[in-house]
């Protein structure tokens, strides 16, 4: 094995692992989390654990795994326990109780953490935060043979064993009550209906989270942990509708995310010259942040500029629209702005209708109905003059109320509405005494011979 | 040559620091995390009853990449990067950067505010510890205070730094105090304060000015992870005693001076006993108390009554 290579098996790729693997796994729990609308729960666990991690520390005086996982755990379910006593004993709304709970839990770990220290032992406040990524390291045999043999593995880092595990399991348990839950997110009321047990699957779902938290975040801390609980299933939920699928483009997004942090901050700024490594668990949790903003603003239904984008375009297409009726009108006979000059709109809106080939524009640059044009604008006033006429006859509006009434139903008004509207309230002319131009399909026939008199 | 002195008790230490005579910055510093407490309370009451409580928690951890940015460029500048008003100045413009992202995401796409919440408070703060993680590889400076602001350190602070909290803190009572009516109003029923004509959004906006001010200045006794917790804790207590309004924002307000109070004086006397945390949890402690024997409300009263109603209905 080369020394380059060597360097990186037994540094970057068990730390890369690791807080991706801790990324999955929170990632693959925000999605019930942000489905249930209690994303904040991960932030308040994600505190509450210092005291139970402090205490195991101080009961087993050593940074063994297993005594400081069992002491997180027990804090992370008495959190959950706590914030829904004081919810209800102190009335209180959820967002208040998890902030007495967890944050009267944190000040209790950050006391412990210094009366430790007091007796000499010495355990940093600051890698609860920021977690130990460069701790997790391996040394991998010479050998590419020797490294699928058994003593290989038991060698693996503790804590990369533990987050693979803990993934495993949260697959299992997500793949085998997946209609349960996604029930439960989507619907409790049903559930509860169906005698599905909602309460105990919200508490199964907080366990889950708590045993993600604890596993993860020795290595990536616990804003990485919160980050990643949110992040990727936010950006899953702004690319798509269904479940499955989110959650698969959560894991997506958690993979990338964890292989892009990793190396930006531990090869970024010797790219950009500015020396060493940053911040591995701070850099996964901007990436993850720049993955969901990303996801904000460009995903292609939901996203922020689609959004805008379809409301440009019906504020256009009505502008194009009326444009079109305004041509009609004012080259009918009688028409007061006939003699004038030839209506006319912004260039946006010229340049939308002249891309659908409905008006030409002539020499002077004023726009002219084309044949197509003609037939959609009469389609419009149509519609206009019908809705006038049913809305003075039917819906018993005063004449000179209805024109605004009609210049928002035009719009929407299609084919068959039309004609069912012409049915109603049939009529020859408008309410202003303008005749209603036929439907294409009618414009033999004598319009409404049996009705009009 | 002085003889020595005799080393004073814990007890008289604690004696010295409660009665203000444990010298000037003792003093100034116990002073001003009352008057902090005092203004997190009623303010934190406001909050609570405005449902904005957890606000407080997001633009806290928002502060953290502004204080780095703000020591980095005016050490660039060649200024004295870590003066308190110019890091104050950079938490509270990332406080306000965090406060709005929160509310576009909420307006502007299908996510809900607890989603929200949670992915600017950890992306932020993810951000801000990379830009410490640069900060302290910069050969300019050590970052020495910087990372004081994650857990605080109120028993260090200098005095004119206490007395710039304290002064902004009592400025943030008096805006309390000064619109009480019109914040009722809409904690209350905000459609109702609208029908009133109170400018209802310019009041949620000062509400929110006033949670940025009341975490800023904290940042530095408290730290911006437990800072939280005194604008939470003390209106929590304070709803157990009572329903009214008026009162409420004045208990908890009082609750809040006295954990202040009282947690910098313990923190002072005991040798590694961070004021944060200890504030945190005298705080915490008069909860409980509030919570076991506050009236109607607490545990004991309601056993009481259940017990009353159990006998009645036997008898």
């Amino acid at each position: 094995m080369s020394p380059g290579l060597h360097h990186f098996v037994s540094l970057d790729l068990p730390a890369m692992l690791a807080g991706t693997l801790a990324a999955l796994v929170c990632a693959l729990l925000g999605n019930f989390l942000l489905l249930r609308r209690e994303s904040l729960m991960g932030d308040a666990i994600a505190h509450a654990v210092l005291p139970g991690l402090v205490a195991g520390f101080l009961v087993s005086g050593s940074r063994a795994t297993l005594p400081m996982f069992v002491g997180a755990a027990v804090a992370a379910v008495l959190a959950v326990v706590l914030i829904e006593v004081v919810r209800r004993v102190a009335r209180l709304e959820a967002g208040a109780a998890m902030g007495v709970v967890f944050s009267a839990m944190f000040a209790l770990g950050v006391v412990l953490i210094e009366r430790a220290a007091v007796r000499g032992v010495d355990l940093d406040p600051d890698c609860v935060l920021n977690g130990q990524l460069e701790r997790v390291f391996w040394f991998p045999p010479a050998e590419w043979g020797a490294m699928l043999s058994l003593s290989t593995i038991a060698e693996l880092p503790r804590e990369l064993v533990t987050l693979a595990v803990v993934y495993a399991l949260a697959v299992a348990a997500v793949g085998v009550f997946y209609k349960e839950l996604r029930l439960v997110c989507f619907d409790p009321a049903l559930a509860s209906s169906l005698g599905l047990p909602a309460d105990a699957v919200r508490i199964a779902l907080l366990a889950g989270v708590a045993a993600a938290v604890v596993a993860s975040f020795e290595v990536v801390g616990s804003i990485l942990v919160i980050a990643m609980l949110v992040c990727p299933p936010a950006a899953a939920r702004m690319l798509t509708d269904r479940l499955g699928p989110q959650i698969l483009v959560s894991q997506v997004v958690a993979l990338a995310t964890g292989v892009t942090g990793y190396t930006l901050a531990a090869h970024g700024p010797r790219w950009i010259g500015v020396g060493e490594s940053i911040n591995a668990a701070g850099m996964m949790a901007v990436v993850g942040g720049a993955a969901m903003a990303g996801a904000i603003l460009l995903a292609p239904k939901h996203g922020v500029l689609a959004r805008a984008r379809r409301r440009r375009r019906v504020v256009l297409d009505t502008a194009a629209e009326d444009l079109l009726a305004d041509l009609y009108r004012a080259g009918e006979p009688g028409h007061p702005i006939a003699s004038g000059p030839p209506p006319t709109a912004s260039p946006a809106v010229l340049s939308a209708a002249l891309a659908r080939r409905e008006i030409t524009l002539d020499a002077s640059g004023a726009p002219r109905l084309t044949d197509r044009g003609r037939d959609r604008a009469e389609r419009l006033v149509r519609a206009h003059r019908l809705w006038e006429s049913y809305l003075v006859s039917r819906a018993g509006l005063r004449p000179d109320h209805v024109h605004d009434r009609a210049m928002e139903l035009e719009h929407i008004t299609d084919e068959e509405l039309a004609r069912r509207v012409a049915s109603e309230a049939p009529a020859r002319t408008d309410p202003h005494g303008k005749p209603i131009p036929p439907s294409t399909g009618e414009a033999e026939r004598p319009p409404f011979s049996g009705h009009s008199g | 040559m002085e003889p020595l002195a005799q080393q004073p008790s814990v007890v008289e230490l604690a004696w010295n620091v409660a009665t203000l005579r444990a010298g000037y910055n003792t003093t100034v510093v116990v002073i001003s995390a009352a008057l902090l407490g005092l203004a997190a309370g009623v303010v934190g009451a406001v909050a609570m009853l405005r449902q904005r409580a957890m606000m407080a928690d997001v633009l806290a951890h928002c502060t953290l990449p502004g204080i780095a940015i703000a020591f980095m460029v005016a050490t660039a500048l060649g200024a004295q990067g870590r003066s308190l008003p110019v890091l104050l100045a950079g938490a509270t413009a990332s406080a306000v950067l965090g406060v709005l992202a929160v509310q576009a995401i909420v307006a502007r796409t299908r996510l809900r505010d607890d989603a929200a919440m949670a992915a600017v408070l950890s992306v932020f703060f993810g951000l801000g510890i990379v830009l410490l993680s640069v900060v302290q590889r910069m050969r300019t400076g050590t970052q020495g205070g910087l990372s004081h602001f994650i857990y605080g350190q109120a028993a260090a602070m200098q005095a004119h730094d206490a007395v710039l909290m304290g002064s902004v803190a009592v400025m943030a009572t008096l805006s309390v105090a000064a619109f009480l009516k019109e914040w009722r109003a809409l904690c209350f029923d905000p459609r109702f304060a609208q029908s009133l004509g109170l400018p209802v959004a310019r009041l949620d906006l000062g509400l929110m000015t006033l949670v940025v001010v009341v975490t800023v200045i904290g940042l530095q006794a408290v730290g911006l992870i437990l800072v939280v917790a005194m604008l939470i804790i003390p209106p929590a207590a304070a709803r157990l005693w009572t329903d009214r309004f008026g009162r409420m924002v004045v208990a908890s307000g009082m609750i809040g001076a006295a954990a202040g109070y009282g947690g910098v004086c313990i923190s002072a006397t005991l040798p590694r006993a961070p004021a944060g945390a200890v504030i945190v949890l005298t705080a915490t402690a008069i909860f409980l108390v509030s919570l076991l024997v506050a009236p109607r409300n607490g545990v004991l009263a309601r056993l009481a009554s259940s017990r009353a109603r159990f006998q009645g209905g036997a008898a």
